[in-house]
């Protein structure tokens, strides 16, 4: 009898024990930043992808068998998935993952969040007291996520721990240098007065020295509005900006409309990685920021 | 920067102990001692500053410095988030410290009716529980307080308690109270306590996040608006690639379609399946199948002031499938759901009619639901439902009764648009044209829905 249930149990080991780390990225750009840390001990998904807007998505039920495999989420956080993610961590019943637990990584908490406020009070509209959480459009803070994700992974997949290291330390390498070349280009966009869709950039624009001046959301996290907009083109008539810039899934019709009454240029940027055809990894990503602002700028 | 600090300090000192000559001996050394005390008071409180200055030039200046930070070990970005040390406490000792998330949600709706709403009834499906036309006029809907927590690491807690408005009195009724397991292992999870019950597609979801103002005519009819009971609830969600839970439930049935708490309070018995998926970025689906068996004891249904009395078995059969679209997964600019439901069911048992004995009562019943809406551009949406039953004739001893169904099968359409400004607020229009009570009814509503405080996430 004893013999049997250790045959059963033997027989099941492949389908139960699996070899890879599955992770699972709320974000393509926490996808991506594992790709590089894990390499191939890893299996990586992203709950969106680039052209789906991080706040708004359904708890899918694809979504939730994700959860329930997973050994660790990497999320943004800072309530950017407050709308769905703690429906799929109630319904993917895997203790691993859950918020306090090594297998949940909430990225925003490792960096210095922008825009800490005590005030929630909803008329503000969407309304993070945490601090905005789109930190990941300053690479210094993809650096500081790459540490404590390695962190996790280490933690959680022991045998594999000097690969991890061993890929942090190769890609903190390239980032670097990288990161350098980007400053270097960007030093003559220094000061430019961007009119944001969305409050989805304010990190780049510290870290490039950009001014935001406006946002076309009136609201946050309500759709730009006629009145709004004519107040903009009141206030920008006589180009007071230099950019107005949107990501992939906002509608361009807000941009476009003031772009063409102001001559200040409508910019797309990718929010992460995908969201352009030339942002196609992290390097690739910002390289394209860079590249866009200074198009559109002709400098 | 210390030295000139300390200076002035020293100064400070010396000019306000000078007039104070020593007496004799130990007089100037308990000064000393005095003074040395002082100075090291000083220096670490300077210290102190020092350290706060630091801190704040570190976080103000973190933006550009990061790669630095991160480079060199001490400097860990988990350190400059320490917690301020010198702060004034802000907890007043835990006794207030209070950590549910509470949100409210209001619903309020007019209604207007070509029949009068106290008489409706549809043939041969005598309405139980909370079924039935939403009061004529201007009225309050229910105002459903939501309060959620974790209880400690292991289970969750949810309540829902709606203050609603029957017959002019103010009712605080108990709707949800459960408690959730969070970590048991191989997928499962339980539940216990009062919820609503995981069958079919829209039995769970509160009436807030309805894409219409009111619940298909087979949830009406066979489940009573909502099935709602006491008990335990197990779901298991397998590991794999393709979603597939399968939920039991074991209840009290004290509510219809059950009723009377059969078997010494262990009355009903549910289970689903369910599975779903993605076809693209742009596509996704849910399917499932469930089953409840609800054994019924003296169970009221049909006219409040004459009801009907059945005792007997319900077994009700349904399913379910929810179809919905949004280019690329962005359901806030443009989207589209289909969803349809069918429910078979059989009553076996006797029906009491006011005035005779008990008569026996073994009908199959169907009916079904399809709907689709739709949000052309944000903020906007557009929906129509389709709604039919139809019923075996019970028997020529029902003739003349609630229980004998009319020879058209009843039906309804209804049509909605409505209007969110942000996902806490909805403002809506409905109009139904109905075919399941009689005479035919055209049935008009307005209804708002509002959120305030915490908002759980919705399910999909």
């Amino acid at each position: 009898m004893r013999n049997l249930i250790f045959m059963i149990l033997l027989l099941c080991a492949p389908f139960v024990a699996h070899a890879d780390l599955e992770v699972l990225a709320c974000e393509p750009e926490w996808a991506a930043l594992a790709s590089e840390i894990g390499g191939e001990k890893i299996k990586v998904s992203s709950a969106t992808n680039a052209l789906q807007d991080p706040h708004y998505i359904q708890a899918r039920p694809s979504l939730i068998s994700k959860v329930r495999r997973a050994d660790l989420i990497v999320c943004s956080g800072a309530q950017l998935e407050i709308g769905w993610l703690p429906m799929l961590l109630r319904k993917g019943n895997n203790p691993d993952v859950l918020p306090g637990s090594p297998g949940f990584l909430e990225a925003s908490e490792y960096v210095i969040r922008l825009d800490v406020t005590l005030d929630n009070d909803r008329s503000q509209g969407d309304v993070h007291p945490q601090g905005n959480p789109h930190i990941q459009t300053n690479p210094h803070n993809i650096l500081l996520v790459a540490d404590a994700m390695t962190d996790r992974m280490v933690l959680l997949d022991a045998d594999n721990a000097e690969t991890y290291q061993q890929n942090l330390s190769d890609f903190r390498q390239r980032w670097t240098v990288a990161m350098e070349g980007w400053e270097q280009r960007a030093e003559v966009i220094q000061g430019k007065r961007v009119i944001a869709h969305h409050k989805s950039w304010i990190y780049l624009e510290a870290w490039l020295g950009l001014v935001e001046v406006a946002t076309l959301e009136a609201v946050s996290g309500i759709p730009p509005t006629a009145s709004h907009l004519g107040s903009l083109l009141e206030r920008f008539e006589n180009k007071g900006a230099d950019f107005i810039i949107r990501a992939p899934f906002q509608s361009e019709k807000a941009s476009d409309w003031l772009s063409e009454r102001t001559g200040i240029p409508a910019v797309l940027l990718p929010l992460t990685v995908g969201g352009t055809d030339q942002a196609t990894n992290l390097f690739t990503w910002f390289d394209d920021i860079i590249n866009r602002l200074l198009t559109a700028g002709n400098l | 920067m210390r030295t000139p600090v300390l200076g002035i300090l020293w100064v400070c000192l010396i000019s306000s102990t000078a007039p104070a000559w020593a007496q004799n001996e130990t007089e100037i050394d308990a000064l000393r001692a005095e003074l040395a005390q002082m100075r090291a008071d000083y220096e670490l409180r300077i210290a102190q500053l020092e350290n706060r200055l630091d801190e704040a030039e570190k976080r103000a200046t973190s933006q550009k410095t990061t790669t630095v930070q991160a480079e060199s070990q001490e400097t860990k970005p988990a350190d400059t988030w320490q917690p301020d040390p010198y702060a004034e406490p802000i907890s007043d000792g835990g006794n207030n410290a209070s950590n549910p998330a509470i949100g409210v949600i209001f619903q309020g709706q007019a209604w207007s009716y070509s029949n009068d709403p106290d008489d409706y009834e549809i043939p041969g499906f005598p309405l139980g529980g909370e079924a039935g036309p939403l009061p004529e006029g201007l009225a309050l809907g229910e105002t459903e307080i939501n309060i959620s927590a974790n209880v400690d690491d292991k289970f969750t807690a949810w309540l829902t308690v709606p203050i609603a408005i029957e017959d002019g009195d103010v009712v605080v009724e108990l709707e949800e109270a459960w408690i959730e397991t969070m970590t048991l292992p191989a997928g499962l999870s339980l539940r216990m306590g009062r919820f609503y019950s995981n069958i079919g597609y829209l039995n769970d979801k509160h009436a807030h996040s309805w894409d219409f103002a009111d619940q298909p005519l087979v949830y009406q009819t066979f489940l009573g608006g909502q099935y709602l009971d006491d008990g335990l609830q197990l779901r298991w969600l397998a590991p794999t690639d393709l979603y597939l839970e399968l939920g039991a439930e074991v209840t009290r049935g004290d509510k219809y379609p059950a009723g009377g708490s059969a078997n010494s309070g262990v009355g009903s018995y549910a289970l689903h399946l369910r599975s779903g998926g993605d076809v693209g970025f742009s596509n996704s689906w849910q399917a499932g199948f469930s089953y409840l068996q609800a054994d019924a004891e003296e169970r009221a249904s049909g006219n409040e002031d004459d009801p009907l009395f059945f005792t007997g078995q319900t077994d009700l059969w349904m399913a379910e499938f929810v179809w919905k679209w949004a280019p690329n997964g962005n359901n806030k600019q443009r989207n589209f759901i289909f969803q349809a439901e069918y429910m078979w069911r059989n009553e076996d048992g006797g029906y009491t009619l006011p005035g005779t004995d008990p008569l026996p009562y073994d009908n199959d019943q169907q009916g079904w639901y399809l709907q689709t809406v739709y949000q052309p551009f944000p903020r906007w949406r557009i929906g129509l439902r389709y709604d039919l039953l139809s019923s075996d004739n019970p028997g020529q001893a029902y003739a003349g009764t609630p229980l004998m169904p009319s020879a058209d099968d009843p039906r309804r359409f209804s049509v909605m648009a409505d209007w969110s400004n942000s996902e806490f607020s909805r403002l809506r229009l409905q109009y139904t044209h109905d075919k399941a009570g009689f005479p035919d009814d055209r049935q008009w509503g307005l209804q708002y829905i509002f959120s305030i405080g915490a908002h759980g996430a919705h399910s999909f």
